[in-house]
Protein backbone atom coordinates (compact mmCIF):
# COMPACT_ATOMS: atom_id res chain seq x y z
CA UNK A 1 0.00 0.00 0.00
CA UNK A 2 1.36 3.60 -1.26
CA UNK A 3 0.97 5.68 2.43
CA UNK A 4 0.11 9.48 1.36
CA UNK A 5 0.47 11.85 4.38
CA UNK A 6 -0.40 15.49 5.26
CA UNK A 7 1.98 16.78 7.79
CA UNK A 8 0.32 19.98 8.87
CA UNK A 9 2.57 22.56 11.26
CA UNK A 10 1.02 23.80 14.03
CA UNK A 11 3.59 26.15 15.10
CA UNK A 12 2.81 28.47 11.70
CA UNK A 13 -0.48 27.62 11.18
CA UNK A 14 -2.38 30.63 11.81
CA UNK A 15 -6.78 29.45 11.68
CA UNK A 16 -7.16 31.18 8.81
CA UNK A 17 -9.02 28.86 7.52
CA UNK A 18 -8.29 29.41 3.84
CA UNK A 19 -7.48 25.53 3.64
CA UNK A 20 -11.83 25.13 4.39
CA UNK A 21 -12.40 27.75 1.69
CA UNK A 22 -10.13 26.08 -0.88
CA UNK A 23 -11.87 22.82 -0.51
CA UNK A 24 -15.49 24.12 -0.48
CA UNK A 25 -14.38 26.18 -4.04
CA UNK A 26 -12.43 22.78 -5.39
CA UNK A 27 -14.57 20.43 -4.12
CA UNK A 28 -17.90 21.86 -4.49
CA UNK A 29 -18.99 21.04 -1.17
CA UNK A 30 -22.59 22.47 -0.89
CA UNK A 31 -23.48 25.40 1.96
CA UNK A 32 -23.84 23.76 4.99
CA UNK A 33 -21.44 20.97 4.39
CA UNK A 34 -17.54 20.79 5.56
CA UNK A 35 -14.78 18.66 4.39
CA UNK A 36 -12.28 19.88 6.66
CA UNK A 37 -12.13 22.12 9.47
CA UNK A 38 -9.80 24.20 11.87
CA UNK A 39 -9.85 23.78 15.85
CA UNK A 40 -8.02 26.02 18.15
CA UNK A 41 -6.88 23.83 21.55
CA UNK A 42 -6.04 25.87 24.64
CA UNK A 43 -3.89 23.35 27.46
CA UNK A 44 -2.80 24.64 30.64
CA UNK A 45 -3.26 27.21 33.24
CA UNK A 46 -3.25 30.94 32.89
CA UNK A 47 -1.41 32.81 32.27
CA UNK A 48 0.84 29.54 31.24
CA UNK A 49 -1.05 28.92 28.30
CA UNK A 50 -0.38 26.98 24.71
CA UNK A 51 -2.62 27.39 21.82
CA UNK A 52 -2.07 25.49 18.51
CA UNK A 53 -4.40 25.54 15.37
CA UNK A 54 -5.31 22.26 13.71
CA UNK A 55 -6.74 21.82 10.24
CA UNK A 56 -8.50 18.73 10.15
CA UNK A 57 -10.19 16.50 8.16
CA UNK A 58 -10.26 12.57 7.41
CA UNK A 59 -7.15 10.86 8.41
CA UNK A 60 -6.80 8.31 5.37
CA UNK A 61 -6.36 6.11 8.11
CA UNK A 62 -3.90 2.75 6.64
CA UNK A 63 -6.69 0.78 9.36
CA UNK A 64 -9.64 2.15 7.90
CA UNK A 65 -12.75 1.42 10.10
CA UNK A 66 -15.13 2.84 7.68
CA UNK A 67 -13.68 0.93 4.86
CA UNK A 68 -13.63 -2.02 6.81
CA UNK A 69 -17.37 -2.22 8.04
CA UNK A 70 -18.96 -0.69 4.97
CA UNK A 71 -21.57 -3.20 4.27
CA UNK A 72 -21.16 -2.76 0.31
CA UNK A 73 -17.68 -1.91 -0.47
CA UNK A 74 -18.96 1.87 -1.22
CA UNK A 75 -15.60 3.05 1.30
CA UNK A 76 -12.27 1.78 -0.66
CA UNK A 77 -8.80 2.21 -0.28
CA UNK A 78 -7.92 4.09 -3.60
CA UNK A 79 -5.46 2.04 -5.90
CA UNK A 80 -3.61 0.41 -3.73
CA UNK A 81 -3.13 3.60 -1.48
CA UNK A 82 -4.17 4.62 1.85
CA UNK A 83 -6.34 7.39 0.06
CA UNK A 84 -10.10 6.75 1.48
CA UNK A 85 -12.52 7.41 -1.23
CA UNK A 86 -16.49 6.32 -1.06
CA UNK A 87 -18.02 5.28 -4.20
CA UNK A 88 -21.81 6.87 -4.45
CA UNK A 89 -22.70 4.05 -6.62
CA UNK A 90 -21.98 1.65 -3.99
CA UNK A 91 -23.19 3.59 -1.38
CA UNK A 92 -26.62 2.93 0.56
CA UNK A 93 -26.48 5.94 2.65
CA UNK A 94 -26.54 3.41 5.79
CA UNK A 95 -24.46 5.56 7.53
CA UNK A 96 -22.76 2.63 8.87
CA UNK A 97 -19.26 4.44 8.41
CA UNK A 98 -20.04 7.78 9.55
CA UNK A 99 -20.62 5.87 13.12
CA UNK A 100 -17.19 4.18 12.11
CA UNK A 101 -14.98 7.56 11.98
CA UNK A 102 -13.16 7.94 15.22
CA UNK A 103 -12.81 11.44 13.99
CA UNK A 104 -16.66 12.49 12.97
CA UNK A 105 -15.26 13.51 9.31
CA UNK A 106 -17.88 12.17 7.00
CA UNK A 107 -21.27 13.28 6.40
CA UNK A 108 -24.12 12.90 4.39
CA UNK A 109 -24.16 14.45 0.77
CA UNK A 110 -27.31 16.67 0.63
CA UNK A 111 -29.53 16.15 -1.51
CA UNK A 112 -27.91 13.10 -2.98
CA UNK A 113 -28.07 10.85 -0.12
CA UNK A 114 -24.64 9.07 -0.31
CA UNK A 115 -21.55 9.97 1.96
CA UNK A 116 -19.02 12.61 1.21
CA UNK A 117 -15.99 13.51 3.29
CA UNK A 118 -12.12 14.30 1.95
CA UNK A 119 -10.62 12.65 -0.70
CA UNK A 120 -6.97 14.11 -0.66
CA UNK A 121 -7.99 15.60 -3.58
CA UNK A 122 -7.22 12.16 -5.21
CA UNK A 123 -8.14 14.33 -8.59
CA UNK A 124 -5.28 16.26 -7.94
CA UNK A 125 -2.80 13.79 -6.66
CA UNK A 126 -3.26 11.88 -9.59
CA UNK A 127 -2.23 14.59 -12.29
CA UNK A 128 1.14 15.40 -9.32
CA UNK A 129 -0.70 18.46 -7.38
CA UNK A 130 -1.41 18.69 -3.82
CA UNK A 131 -4.60 18.84 -2.59
CA UNK A 132 -6.47 22.09 -2.89
CA UNK A 133 -5.65 23.45 0.79
CA UNK A 134 -2.22 22.28 0.88
CA UNK A 135 -2.12 25.04 -2.11
CA UNK A 136 -3.70 27.30 -1.01
CA UNK A 137 -1.98 27.64 2.40
CA UNK A 138 -0.52 30.81 2.84
CA UNK A 139 1.54 30.57 5.51
CA UNK A 140 3.24 27.08 3.79
CA UNK A 141 2.34 24.71 7.09
CA UNK A 142 0.37 22.48 5.07
CA UNK A 143 2.81 19.69 3.50
CA UNK A 144 1.67 16.54 1.50
CA UNK A 145 3.54 13.64 0.24
CA UNK A 146 4.53 9.65 -0.30
CA UNK A 147 5.58 8.46 3.41
CA UNK A 148 7.08 5.56 0.80
CA UNK A 149 9.66 8.05 -0.69
CA UNK A 150 12.38 8.42 1.89
CA UNK A 151 13.28 11.84 0.43
CA UNK A 152 10.06 13.63 0.69
CA UNK A 153 9.04 16.76 2.11
CA UNK A 154 6.80 14.78 4.82
CA UNK A 155 9.43 12.12 5.73
CA UNK A 156 11.89 14.72 6.14
CA UNK A 157 10.16 16.68 8.65
CA UNK A 158 8.64 13.54 10.15
CA UNK A 159 12.33 12.82 10.60
CA UNK A 160 13.29 15.69 12.24
CA UNK A 161 10.20 17.12 14.56
CA UNK A 162 8.22 16.29 16.90
CA UNK A 163 4.80 15.25 15.67
CA UNK A 164 1.86 13.61 16.73
CA UNK A 165 -1.51 12.25 14.67
CA UNK A 166 -4.95 12.60 16.48
CA UNK A 167 -6.03 9.46 18.98
CA UNK A 168 -3.76 6.91 17.85
CA UNK A 169 -5.15 5.01 20.22
CA UNK A 170 -8.06 3.89 18.06
CA UNK A 171 -5.82 1.53 16.13
CA UNK A 172 -7.10 3.38 12.81
CA UNK A 173 -2.97 4.37 11.68
CA UNK A 174 -4.05 7.59 10.70
CA UNK A 175 -1.88 9.91 8.04
CA UNK A 176 -2.46 13.41 9.38
CA UNK A 177 0.43 14.26 11.28
CA UNK A 178 0.77 17.68 13.53
CA UNK A 179 3.94 19.11 13.61
CA UNK A 180 4.19 20.30 17.51
CA UNK B 1 -7.52 24.05 31.55
CA UNK B 2 -7.92 22.11 28.20
CA UNK B 3 -10.11 23.63 25.70
CA UNK B 4 -10.42 22.44 21.92
CA UNK B 5 -13.16 24.78 19.83
CA UNK B 6 -14.08 24.92 16.13
CA UNK B 7 -12.68 27.98 14.66
CA UNK B 8 -14.38 27.59 11.20
CA UNK B 9 -17.92 26.75 11.25
CA UNK B 10 -18.68 23.07 10.89
CA UNK B 11 -22.35 22.18 11.23
CA UNK B 12 -22.61 19.06 8.72
CA UNK B 13 -26.32 17.45 9.05
CA UNK B 14 -26.38 14.38 11.60
CA UNK B 15 -22.86 15.01 12.97
CA UNK B 16 -22.89 18.06 14.63
CA UNK B 17 -23.03 19.18 17.59
CA UNK B 18 -22.98 15.69 18.50
CA UNK B 19 -23.77 12.75 15.84
CA UNK B 20 -27.39 11.28 15.42
CA UNK B 21 -27.02 9.63 11.90
CA UNK B 22 -29.54 6.68 13.68
CA UNK B 23 -32.86 7.46 15.14
CA UNK B 24 -36.31 5.70 15.55
CA UNK B 25 -35.96 3.85 12.55
CA UNK B 26 -33.21 1.86 13.16
CA UNK B 27 -34.29 1.42 17.39
CA UNK B 28 -37.52 -0.30 15.70
CA UNK B 29 -35.91 -2.34 13.61
CA UNK B 30 -33.66 -3.58 16.47
CA UNK B 31 -36.52 -4.07 18.45
CA UNK B 32 -38.46 -5.76 15.49
CA UNK B 33 -35.06 -8.12 14.06
CA UNK B 34 -34.97 -9.40 17.95
CA UNK B 35 -38.53 -9.84 18.37
CA UNK B 36 -38.79 -11.85 15.14
CA UNK B 37 -36.11 -13.94 16.26
CA UNK B 38 -37.42 -15.03 19.40
CA UNK B 39 -40.72 -16.02 17.94
CA UNK B 40 -38.70 -17.91 15.03
CA UNK B 41 -37.18 -19.54 17.99
CA UNK B 42 -39.88 -20.41 19.84
CA UNK B 43 -41.89 -21.62 17.03
CA UNK B 44 -39.19 -24.27 16.20
CA UNK B 45 -38.81 -25.10 19.74
CA UNK B 46 -42.35 -25.82 20.71
CA UNK B 47 -41.96 -27.99 17.26
CA UNK B 48 -39.40 -29.53 18.20
CA UNK B 49 -40.46 -30.53 21.57
CA UNK B 50 -43.77 -31.43 20.36
CA UNK B 51 -45.59 -29.36 22.74
CA UNK B 52 -48.99 -28.30 20.20
CA UNK B 53 -50.92 -29.50 23.73
CA UNK B 54 -49.56 -27.05 26.19
CA UNK B 55 -48.84 -24.42 23.67
CA UNK B 56 -50.93 -24.15 20.76
CA UNK B 57 -50.71 -20.94 19.44
CA UNK B 58 -46.74 -21.35 19.94
CA UNK B 59 -46.57 -24.40 18.04
CA UNK B 60 -49.15 -23.86 15.33
CA UNK B 61 -49.66 -20.21 14.75
CA UNK B 62 -46.70 -17.83 16.01
CA UNK B 63 -44.81 -18.39 13.29
CA UNK B 64 -46.71 -16.35 10.73
CA UNK B 65 -46.12 -13.56 12.78
CA UNK B 66 -42.48 -13.53 11.88
CA UNK B 67 -42.46 -12.42 8.53
CA UNK B 68 -44.84 -9.88 9.31
CA UNK B 69 -42.92 -8.57 11.92
CA UNK B 70 -40.06 -8.54 9.95
CA UNK B 71 -40.80 -6.96 7.10
CA UNK B 72 -42.23 -4.06 9.28
CA UNK B 73 -38.93 -3.76 10.44
CA UNK B 74 -37.46 -3.77 7.15
CA UNK B 75 -39.54 -1.23 6.40
CA UNK B 76 -38.00 1.32 8.84
CA UNK B 77 -34.77 0.08 7.93
CA UNK B 78 -34.88 1.13 4.73
CA UNK B 79 -36.79 4.53 5.53
CA UNK B 80 -33.55 5.30 7.72
CA UNK B 81 -31.58 4.86 4.21
CA UNK B 82 -30.36 8.23 2.76
CA UNK B 83 -29.49 6.81 -0.51
CA UNK B 84 -32.38 4.41 -0.86
CA UNK B 85 -32.00 3.91 -5.13
CA UNK B 86 -29.16 1.91 -4.14
CA UNK B 87 -30.15 -0.37 -1.63
CA UNK B 88 -29.86 -3.52 -3.99
CA UNK B 89 -26.10 -2.51 -3.30
CA UNK B 90 -26.31 -4.54 -0.41
CA UNK B 91 -26.45 -7.73 -2.47
CA UNK B 92 -23.78 -6.96 -5.25
CA UNK B 93 -21.68 -7.50 -2.81
CA UNK B 94 -20.62 -9.24 0.79
CA UNK B 95 -17.75 -8.29 3.09
CA UNK B 96 -16.92 -10.78 5.51
CA UNK B 97 -15.69 -8.12 7.72
CA UNK B 98 -18.71 -5.96 7.69
CA UNK B 99 -21.64 -7.20 10.39
CA UNK B 100 -23.91 -4.69 8.10
CA UNK B 101 -23.34 -6.93 5.49
CA UNK B 102 -24.00 -10.66 7.01
CA UNK B 103 -26.78 -8.93 8.78
CA UNK B 104 -28.46 -7.84 4.91
CA UNK B 105 -27.37 -11.55 3.53
CA UNK B 106 -29.28 -12.89 6.98
CA UNK B 107 -31.92 -10.87 6.40
CA UNK B 108 -32.44 -12.31 2.61
CA UNK B 109 -32.10 -15.85 4.02
CA UNK B 110 -34.75 -15.41 6.88
CA UNK B 111 -37.44 -15.27 4.45
CA UNK B 112 -37.81 -18.22 3.27
CA UNK B 113 -36.84 -20.42 6.09
CA UNK B 114 -39.15 -18.32 7.58
CA UNK B 115 -42.20 -18.72 5.07
CA UNK B 116 -41.33 -22.94 5.24
CA UNK B 117 -42.03 -22.43 9.37
CA UNK B 118 -45.37 -20.94 8.32
CA UNK B 119 -46.29 -23.52 5.74
CA UNK B 120 -45.19 -26.44 7.81
CA UNK B 121 -47.88 -25.66 10.72
CA UNK B 122 -50.61 -23.89 8.25
CA UNK B 123 -53.22 -26.69 8.62
CA UNK B 124 -52.87 -27.24 12.14
CA UNK B 125 -52.94 -23.74 12.94
CA UNK B 126 -55.27 -21.49 10.16
CA UNK B 127 -57.41 -24.53 8.86
CA UNK B 128 -60.04 -21.78 7.55
CA UNK B 129 -56.95 -20.09 5.25
CA UNK B 130 -55.90 -23.50 3.82
CA UNK B 131 -58.56 -23.90 1.34
CA UNK B 132 -58.03 -20.71 -0.37
CA UNK B 133 -54.17 -21.81 -0.54
CA UNK B 134 -55.16 -25.03 -1.59
CA UNK B 135 -56.59 -23.20 -4.69
CA UNK B 136 -53.24 -23.03 -6.23
CA UNK B 137 -52.22 -26.23 -7.98
CA UNK B 138 -49.41 -27.12 -6.44
CA UNK B 139 -49.95 -25.22 -2.95
CA UNK B 140 -51.24 -28.65 -1.70
CA UNK B 141 -48.09 -30.56 -2.45
CA UNK B 142 -46.35 -27.75 -1.04
CA UNK B 143 -47.97 -28.14 2.52
CA UNK B 144 -47.34 -31.52 2.78
CA UNK B 145 -43.76 -31.66 1.70
CA UNK B 146 -43.05 -28.76 4.98
CA UNK B 147 -45.30 -30.81 7.45
CA UNK B 148 -43.57 -33.98 6.44
CA UNK B 149 -40.23 -31.77 6.73
CA UNK B 150 -41.10 -29.81 9.83
CA UNK B 151 -38.68 -30.74 12.12
CA UNK B 152 -35.89 -30.08 9.70
CA UNK B 153 -37.47 -27.10 9.10
CA UNK B 154 -37.64 -26.19 12.64
CA UNK B 155 -34.01 -27.28 12.95
CA UNK B 156 -32.87 -24.80 10.40
CA UNK B 157 -35.08 -21.75 11.55
CA UNK B 158 -32.83 -21.87 14.87
CA UNK B 159 -29.59 -21.08 13.30
CA UNK B 160 -30.81 -18.67 11.99
CA UNK B 161 -33.27 -16.82 13.72
CA UNK B 162 -30.34 -16.91 16.18
CA UNK B 163 -27.94 -15.19 13.41
CA UNK B 164 -30.76 -12.43 13.16
CA UNK B 165 -30.95 -12.37 16.49
CA UNK B 166 -27.24 -11.82 17.39
CA UNK B 167 -26.08 -9.69 14.86
CA UNK B 168 -27.59 -6.42 15.38
CA UNK B 169 -25.32 -6.27 19.08
CA UNK B 170 -22.21 -7.48 17.26
CA UNK B 171 -23.20 -4.61 14.36
CA UNK B 172 -22.76 -2.05 17.13
CA UNK B 173 -20.04 -3.64 18.96
CA UNK B 174 -17.78 -3.55 16.36
CA UNK B 175 -17.93 0.42 16.42
CA UNK B 176 -14.45 0.77 18.15
CA UNK B 177 -14.83 4.55 17.49
CA UNK B 178 -18.05 4.97 19.82
CA UNK B 179 -16.69 3.57 23.09
CA UNK B 180 -20.43 2.99 24.45
CA UNK B 181 -21.01 0.27 21.80
CA UNK B 182 -17.45 -1.39 21.80
CA UNK B 183 -18.68 -4.23 23.96
CA UNK B 184 -18.80 -7.88 23.26
CA UNK B 185 -21.66 -8.03 25.82
CA UNK B 186 -24.48 -6.52 23.48
CA UNK B 187 -24.93 -9.42 20.96
CA UNK B 188 -26.18 -11.85 23.47
CA UNK B 189 -28.00 -8.57 25.34
CA UNK B 190 -29.75 -8.19 22.34
CA UNK B 191 -30.00 -11.99 21.57
CA UNK B 192 -32.01 -12.19 24.89
CA UNK B 193 -33.78 -9.25 24.80
CA UNK B 194 -35.38 -10.41 21.58
CA UNK B 195 -36.62 -13.99 22.93
CA UNK B 196 -37.86 -12.48 26.39
CA UNK B 197 -39.99 -9.63 24.07
CA UNK B 198 -41.06 -12.93 21.89
CA UNK B 199 -41.86 -14.67 25.09
CA UNK B 200 -43.84 -11.66 26.38
CA UNK B 201 -45.58 -11.78 23.04
CA UNK B 202 -46.73 -14.97 23.37
CA UNK B 203 -47.79 -14.59 26.87
CA UNK B 204 -49.92 -11.60 25.73
CA UNK B 205 -51.25 -12.92 22.70
CA UNK B 206 -52.06 -16.72 23.86
CA UNK B 207 -55.83 -18.45 24.94
CA UNK B 208 -54.56 -21.43 26.98
CA UNK B 209 -53.62 -20.56 30.70
CA UNK B 210 -51.02 -23.61 30.08
CA UNK B 211 -49.12 -21.70 27.67
CA UNK B 212 -49.29 -18.39 29.06
CA UNK B 213 -47.86 -20.45 32.19
CA UNK B 214 -45.11 -22.05 30.22
CA UNK B 215 -44.11 -18.62 29.08
CA UNK B 216 -44.64 -16.27 32.21
CA UNK B 217 -42.27 -18.54 33.13
CA UNK B 218 -39.86 -18.74 30.60
CA UNK B 219 -39.66 -14.89 30.44
CA UNK B 220 -38.27 -15.11 33.93
CA UNK B 221 -35.55 -17.01 33.27
CA UNK B 222 -34.88 -14.74 30.67
CA UNK B 223 -35.56 -11.32 32.08
CA UNK B 224 -32.84 -13.10 34.80
CA UNK B 225 -30.52 -13.24 32.09
CA UNK B 226 -30.95 -9.77 30.91
CA UNK B 227 -30.15 -8.21 34.24
CA UNK B 228 -27.31 -9.63 34.39
CA UNK B 229 -26.25 -9.16 31.36
CA UNK B 230 -27.19 -5.50 31.69
CA UNK B 231 -25.06 -5.56 34.97
CA UNK B 232 -21.88 -6.84 33.07
CA UNK B 233 -22.46 -4.29 30.18
CA UNK B 234 -22.33 -1.65 32.75
CA UNK B 235 -19.25 -3.09 34.55
CA UNK B 236 -17.40 -3.42 31.95
CA UNK B 237 -18.26 0.45 30.99
CA UNK B 238 -17.18 1.09 34.34
CA UNK B 239 -13.80 -0.67 33.90
CA UNK B 240 -13.05 0.15 30.70
CA UNK B 241 -11.20 3.17 28.58
CA UNK B 242 -11.13 6.73 29.52
CA UNK B 243 -13.99 7.17 26.73
CA UNK B 244 -16.22 4.63 28.04
CA UNK B 245 -15.92 6.08 31.47
CA UNK B 246 -16.76 9.50 30.19
CA UNK B 247 -20.23 7.88 28.47
CA UNK B 248 -21.10 5.91 31.16
CA UNK B 249 -21.60 9.11 33.50
CA UNK B 250 -24.53 9.60 30.92
CA UNK B 251 -26.47 6.87 32.25
CA UNK B 252 -24.94 7.47 36.07
CA UNK B 253 -26.43 10.72 36.70
CA UNK B 254 -26.28 12.47 33.27
CA UNK B 255 -29.04 12.76 30.42
CA UNK B 256 -30.06 9.47 29.71
CA UNK B 257 -30.39 7.84 33.14
CA UNK B 258 -33.91 7.99 33.78
CA UNK B 259 -34.48 6.71 30.73
CA UNK B 260 -31.66 3.53 31.05
CA UNK B 261 -32.57 2.91 34.98
CA UNK B 262 -35.84 3.52 35.22
CA UNK B 263 -37.91 3.04 31.65
CA UNK B 264 -35.46 0.30 30.32
CA UNK B 265 -34.63 -1.08 33.83
CA UNK B 266 -37.17 -0.37 35.79
CA UNK B 267 -40.33 -0.50 33.67
CA UNK B 268 -39.35 -2.55 31.30
CA UNK B 269 -37.55 -5.24 33.16
CA UNK B 270 -37.72 -5.22 37.10
CA UNK B 271 -41.64 -4.59 37.73
CA UNK B 272 -42.44 -6.91 34.65
CA UNK B 273 -40.55 -9.74 36.69
CA UNK B 274 -42.29 -8.96 39.77
CA UNK B 275 -45.77 -9.10 38.27
CA UNK B 276 -44.67 -12.83 36.49
CA UNK B 277 -43.58 -13.58 39.99
CA UNK B 278 -46.06 -13.03 41.38
CA UNK B 279 -48.47 -14.64 38.49
CA UNK B 280 -46.99 -17.77 38.92
CA UNK B 281 -47.41 -17.94 42.27
CA UNK B 282 -51.39 -17.41 41.72
CA UNK B 283 -51.68 -13.14 42.25
CA UNK B 284 -52.34 -10.48 40.31
CA UNK B 285 -54.11 -12.82 37.64
CA UNK B 286 -56.14 -9.43 36.44
CA UNK B 287 -53.17 -7.64 36.05
CA UNK B 288 -51.53 -10.48 33.33
CA UNK B 289 -51.53 -8.46 30.79
CA UNK B 290 -49.15 -5.48 32.20
CA UNK B 291 -46.18 -7.36 32.46
CA UNK B 292 -45.81 -8.50 28.68
CA UNK B 293 -46.76 -5.23 27.53
CA UNK B 294 -43.84 -3.77 30.06
CA UNK B 295 -41.86 -6.19 28.84
CA UNK B 296 -42.29 -5.59 24.89
CA UNK B 297 -41.67 -1.84 25.65
CA UNK B 298 -38.58 -2.12 27.31
CA UNK B 299 -37.43 -4.35 24.52
CA UNK B 300 -37.89 -1.15 22.43
CA UNK B 301 -36.46 0.87 25.15
CA UNK B 302 -33.16 -0.46 25.62
CA UNK B 303 -32.72 -0.20 21.59
CA UNK B 304 -33.21 3.09 21.63
CA UNK B 305 -31.24 4.27 24.50
CA UNK B 306 -28.50 1.98 23.19
CA UNK B 307 -28.33 3.97 19.86
CA UNK B 308 -28.86 7.73 21.72
CA UNK B 309 -25.71 7.31 24.21
CA UNK B 310 -23.64 4.96 21.82
CA UNK B 311 -24.28 7.86 19.18
CA UNK B 312 -23.25 10.78 21.60
CA UNK B 313 -20.14 8.46 22.94
CA UNK B 314 -16.96 9.43 20.62
CA UNK B 315 -12.89 10.62 20.94
CA UNK B 316 -13.47 13.80 19.92
CA UNK B 317 -15.49 15.90 21.23
CA UNK B 318 -15.24 19.70 20.13
CA UNK B 319 -16.98 22.76 21.26
CA UNK B 320 -18.56 25.23 18.82
CA UNK B 321 -19.81 28.74 18.88
CA UNK B 322 -21.23 28.46 15.41
CA UNK B 323 -24.96 29.21 15.38
CA UNK B 324 -26.07 28.38 12.29
CA UNK B 325 -29.71 30.24 13.16
CA UNK B 326 -28.07 33.69 13.70
CA UNK B 327 -27.64 33.12 9.99
CA UNK B 328 -30.88 34.20 9.57
CA UNK B 329 -31.01 37.52 11.23
CA UNK B 330 -28.59 39.04 8.29
CA UNK B 331 -30.93 40.92 6.12
CA UNK B 332 -31.72 38.91 2.77
CA UNK B 333 -31.41 41.15 -0.10
CA UNK B 334 -33.32 39.78 -3.24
Amino acid sequence: MTRFAMVIDTKTCIGCGDCVVACKTENKVPDGLNRDWIVEATNGTYPHLTTEFRSERCNHCSNATCVTLCPTGASHHWKDTNIVLVDPDMCTGCKACIAACPYDARFVMHPDGYVDKCTFCHHRVEEGLDPACVSSCPTHCMHFGSLDDPHSKVNHLLKTRTHKVLNPETGNYPNVYYLT
Amino acid sequence: MSEELFVTARSNALIDPSLHIWTWEVAMYLFLGGLTAGIMIFAALMTLRDKHHVAPFAATRLAVLAPIVLSLGMTTLFLDLEHKLFVFRFYTSFRVLSPMSWGAWILLIIYPVSILQVLSTLRAGFPKVVPFVERVAIASRVLDWCEANKRQIAMTAIPFAAALGIYTGILLSAFNARPFWNSGVLAPLFMISGMSTAAALVALVAQEHSERALFTKIDVILIIGELALVALFIINLATGSKQQLEVLDSVTGGPYTLVFWVLFVGIGLVIPLLLELLEIRGFGRRLAMVAPVLVLLGGYVLRQVMLDVGQESNWTNYSTQYNSELLQRLPHSD
